[in-house]
């Protein structure tokens, strides 16, 4: 390559941005062991406030909604999305582009319009019905919503770069379409499927905004109950919240993100 | 013979259907409907109580762009979405000036998948816990004000700020741009650019005609996807404004909380989602895949 981009101050702002991307993570994590319930002075070594944190009730009941939450609608958005990505695109031609629009609403769409507008919806439903109070279950309709437009976007892709002379072979060797689709067209996209659901239960965990909206009393998930505590002013248990939460995933995504991009 | 093919079609037809119509049933049924429905709410009054209240016309989006008030024309409303509109430009200039160079970092390095990963990893971390990170890091008594201090330099007041806001606003959104454009960046052919520089175009002509253009897709992806949602900001205006700045994603969730006023907060809704299908027009018109889009 001879075009002039110099190796060494490229890589030199490259390495500036990485550190600066960790500084906020790092500044949490240090705090989190700071013997100090506010301010910034070093005070020493302790494990005390992961302690508080594991006694803390509220904080036990956010996980375990977080994870109900996460699971559960990660579970239906692959499925559902999996299958609107294989609807789209071997079976429809001509409103794909509308279709492919509608799907990029969720994606793009500010938080607050879909957490208002699901809020209302329910609302609206609980007028005409009288069921649907706000709770879990309505954060987990809420969480599908959005959920399943990225599951269909990184399947559809996938499916997209798939050969369909796979396919079309196994329906010449006699297999009706459904076993085509079991045996040939499900394993091929495996991968993608796992890397959907992976995104969808991420997104599922991260989200304030629309689970702040739509949920109930006692239906608080974890990234709601920072939130109002953050509101509330900074205490060093949520430091150590969030350097188990920063752990947990450096220690998931980072062999899977290698892994992924290992592809050509 | 031409029964069995009509079969063959028959059953993939389907297949079709019964794969299609679920995943479309739910994705109209929670984007188009509640779209509607808050479009309904946009045209309530409000009683005494708060609670809505028969239809009222077009009353809150004249209340919106300002007119219908005591004492002639305001502009309020329409300022907070001008706001917000310049808060999403600022962003997304701030991103494309951060994330270019580091794309191109990223794309010609050897240990891409590596860094890629490192750059990711902070992406997959709880988006609230990276806004309070900051905050503990800019507060009066925070980390680099008493990094500052320890210098010898003045302690800076970044929290909370307008300015606040827009680095927290770059950093969540950082990926967003990056991840977009590092597909483009990686898929440019470099072989344009060489035989720019052998027919004696200098650096920066060669860049600006032979490289830039073939990552403007991935460019203009990743900028409406840090735009529109920057534009419709909450979590970040409420936690780094300290609750002072308010922005027309402030404005709406502020109607269906202490103000209570939902169906004004619909229609200020109602016009933040204009945004965002103007926005989404023009992605569709530069025939953009929606896979480029997410990584």
């Amino acid at each position: 390559m001879t075009i002039a981009l110099r190796r060494a101050p490229l890589t030199a702002y490259g390495i500036l941005v990485l550190v600066l991307l960790y500084a906020p993570l790092a500044v949490v994590a240090v705090f989190s062991v700071n013997d100090s319930k506010f301010g910034v002075v070093w005070k020493g070594f302790t494990w005390k406030w992961y302690q508080q944190l594991a006694a803390n009730e509220e904080v036990r009941r956010a996980v375990l909604n977080t994870l109900i939450v996460g699971l559960t609608s990660t579970a239906i958005a692959t499925v559902v999305g999996t299958l609107l990505a294989i609807g789209i695109a071997g079976h429809l031609r001509r409103f794909r582009s509308s279709i492919r629009a509608l799907l990029m609403v969720p994606v793009i769409a500010p938080d607050v319009v879909m957490g208002v507008s699901l809020l209302l919806l329910y609302a609206a439903l609980r007028e005409a019905t009288g069921l649907l109070r706000l709770g879990l279950t309505t954060v987990i309709i809420s969480h599908v919503a959005f959920q399943v437009s990225y599951v269909a976007i990184v399947v559809a892709s996938r499916l997209s770069q798939l050969d369909p002379a796979l396919t079309a072979a196994a329906r010449d060797l006699g297999a009706g379409p459904w076993r085509a689709l079991w045996h040939v067209t499900l394993p091929l996209l495996r991968p993608a499927i796992l890397a959907a659901a992976l995104l969808a239960l991420t997104l599922s965990i991260d989200d304030v905004v629309i689970t702040f909206f739509t949920s109930g009393p006692g239906s608080t998930t974890l990234p709601v109950y920072i939130f109002s505590s953050v509101r509330r002013g900074i205490s060093p248990e949520i430091h150590a919240l969030s350097t188990c939460f920063i752990v947990v995933t450096g220690l998931v995504i980072l062999p899977w993100a290698m892994l992924t991009n290992k592809e050509p | 013979m031409v029964r069995a093919l009509r079969r063959l079609v028959a059953g993939d037809r389907a297949l079709g259907r019964w794969c299609l119509w679920p995943g479309l049933g739910v994705l109209l049924v929670l984007t188009l409907v509640p779209g509607l429905v808050m479009a309904w709410y946009s045209l309530l009054g409000r009683d005494p109580n708060g609670d809505p209240v028969g239809p009222a016309g077009l009353g809150n989006y004249l209340r919106f762009f300002g007119f219908g008030g005591a004492g002639g024309w305001s502009g309020l409303y329409l300022g907070i979405l001008l706001r917000s509109l310049l808060l999403g430009l600022v962003v997304t200039v701030g991103c494309v000036l951060i994330g270019y160079p580091y794309a191109f970092f990223l794309a010609r390095s050897r240990y891409r998948a590596l860094l890629l990963a490192l750059t990711i990893i902070p992406f997959w971390t709880n988006f609230l816990i990276r806004v309070y990170a900051w905050v503990v890091l800019l507060q009066r008594k925070g980390a680099l004000n008493a990094l500052l201090e320890a210098l010898g330099a003045e302690p800076v007041r970044l929290y909370p700020s307008y300015t606040g806001i827009v680095i927290v606003a770059i950093y969540t959104s950082l990926p967003f741009l990056v991840m977009p454009l590092y597909a483009a960046v990686e898929r440019i052919d470099w072989s344009l650019a060489e035989a720019a520089r052998d027919l004696g175009a200098g650096p920066v002509r060669t860049f600006l005609h032979a490289v830039l253009p073939q990552t403007l897709p991935g460019l203009a992806a990743g900028a409406l996807l840090v735009f529109v949602p920057a534009t419709g900001i909450y979590v970040i205006s409420d936690i780094m404004g300290g609750g002072k700045q308010m922005f027309i994603g402030n404005l709406v969730a502020q109607q269906f909380s202490t103000a209570r006023d939902w169906g004004f907060g619909a229609a200020a809704g109602i016009v933040l989602t204009g945004v965002t299908l103007l926005a989404l027009l023009l992605l569709a018109r530069r025939g953009m895949r929606a896979s480029e889009v997410v990584a």
